[in-house]
């Protein structure tokens, strides 16, 4: 857990089978058929984006790599394009993660919009160099959308975490 | 890098370094990915990953399929028994023709006898449901619920009620995945019905497919069917591929450019019957076998 500067909030650490949750549920929203649709942010890419730049310690490139594999072989891909493109992504955030917290939640935003569109752009290149087909600009367009909802991702990741609000006179904190 | 610069003090255990664990992993990916593109020989790796994840998939389908039952229950009983009634009278329609096919099959099975000429392999095949599209937004692939449990194996062609739709390029446990024609650079061996020219066709990726190295003076007409040849060992003679819409003859290219538009509904969903694998060919007699498609016979002949 580490302090943000716009929240003095103090957060309660971390509980590991929530990371692991929600990175399945996101692998599970990234099955869904809905995935064909422009616009449909990579979930996997997104929740792994968050939980590496919040806990790198936990959440890093050996994960990116095993999710990776799981998305290669459920979309039916060439092995290794997501690993490459997810092992890249966590080391990125994380090395950028301690920054990245001093920020407030938008500016936070704009910050991950280039690593995800860096992301896709990679499998992009990755596939056209091996001579796939182009699959059009609509591909480019999930992580914008990842990037609009990274304050409610936020939000949700977080929502375990927080205490209640409890004011105490003798202890002002 | 901002988080990498400073050097934990040794008392702190914090495994490997990032920098060696991205290279580490960054030269694993780089490997499976020529591996799997240039060799195509992990698919056990692939296999026993889809064990994991094929119930994943299967789950994140049923959502969609609920809906899809609840859309079917709530049409009601009118479309049902409209649809029932229109397919008993197409039934009725086709079965003169379907009578007198197997009669006709019956009657050409003896004149190929007498002939001396091998029989012509029958089609028969199993029927599998198209459960989804591949997730993979660079090509064009289907999945289908049989899989090696139903003893399907790679390049059994599969097809629908009105041509080809595609191949079997990978087969799973539970599951297969099959290659449309359209996907770019797939290659499907065909004849012309109209003036039994035999060529490839290519998939473009575009939802079309390309009729390659055909002369800009060929006969070929907008409009022209165009059937498989049987030549490969893999399709059978006679399905439907593709119709030609557009022909564009340029001075400066030696070939057209001919575009054809598949015949089958290759991408809508539905339900596929995969064919058999075809018996392997006697090898090529070392003279030009002629015209005929039978390649069997005059090897006979030679061993005779």
């Amino acid at each position: 857990m580490q302090p943000t500067f716009s929240s003095s909030r103090i957060l309660l650490p971390v509980r590991p089978w929530f990371i692991i949750f929600s990175l399945f549920a996101a692998l599970l929203l990234n099955f869904l058929p809905t995935a064909h649709w422009p616009g449909v942010p990579d979930w996997v890419a997104l929740v792994l984006c968050f939980w590496s730049i919040r806990e790198p310690r936990r959440v890093g490139m050996g994960w990116a790599f095993a999710l990776g594999l799981a998305m290669d072989v459920a979309d039916g891909a060439v092995l290794g394009q997501h690993c490459f493109a997810y092992v890249l992504l966590a080391y990125a955030t994380a090395a950028q993660a301690r920054r990245i917290l001093w920020f407030p939640l938008a500016q936070q935003a704009l910050q991950i919009l280039p690593m995800l569109l860096g992301c896709q752009l990679i499998q992009l290149l990755m596939r056209m160099l091996t001579g796939a087909e182009f699959p059009g600009w609509g591909y480019l367009t999930g992580p914008l959308i990842a990037t609009l909802l990274w304050i409610p991702v936020t939000f949700l990741l977080l929502l375990p975490q927080y205490q209640p609000v409890e004011r105490d006179e003798n202890r002002p904190l | 890098m901002a988080g990498t610069d400073h050097a934990p003090p040794p008392f702190f255990k914090r495994g490997p370094a990032p920098l060696a664990l991205l290279t580490f992993y960054i030269a694993i990916s780089l490997a499976l990915f020529v591996v799997d593109l240039r060799l195509r020989s992990i698919d056990l790796l692939r296999q026993s990953i889809a064990l994991v994840t094929d119930p994943m998939q299967r789950a994140a389908q049923t959502p969609g399929s609920l809906v899809d039952h609840a859309g079917g229950y709530l049409r009601g009983l009118h479309n049902l028994l409209d649809e029932n009634a229109r397919l008993k009278q197409a039934q009725l329609q086709l079965a003169p023709n379907l009578l007198r096919l197997e009669h006709l099959e019956g009657e050409n099975e003896r004149l190929r006898k007498l002939l001396a000429v091998t029989e012509r392999e029958k089609a028969n095949g199993a029927v599998a449901r198209i459960m989804y599209t591949a997730r993979d937004p660079f090509s064009r692939r289907i999945i289908i619920d049989k899989g090696q449990q139903s003893g399907i194996v790679a390049g059994q062609p599969a097809i629908d009620e009105a041509g080809v739709v595609g191949q079997v390029t990978r087969v799973f446990p539970f599951s297969a995945e099959v290659t449309l024609i359209t996907d770019k650079d797939q290659v499907v061996p065909i004849q012309v019905v109209r003036s039994g020219q035999r060529s490839v066709v290519f998939g473009l990726g575009s939802g079309q497919l390309e009729l390659r190295y055909i002369p800009a003076n060929a006969d070929i007409k907008e409009g022209d069917l165009l059937v498989t040849s049987g030549l490969d060992g893999v399709y059978l003679p006679g399905f439907p591929v593709a119709r030609v819409v557009s022909i564009e003859r340029e001075n400066s290219y030696a070939f057209a450019r001919i575009r054809c538009v598949p015949v089958a509904a290759v991408e809508n969903f539905g339900e596929v019957l995969v064919l058999s694998p075809r018996q392997p060919q006697p090898p090529a007699p070392p003279e030009s076998p002629g015209r005929t498609g039978n390649t069997g016979a005059p090897s006979k002949a030679a061993a005779k």
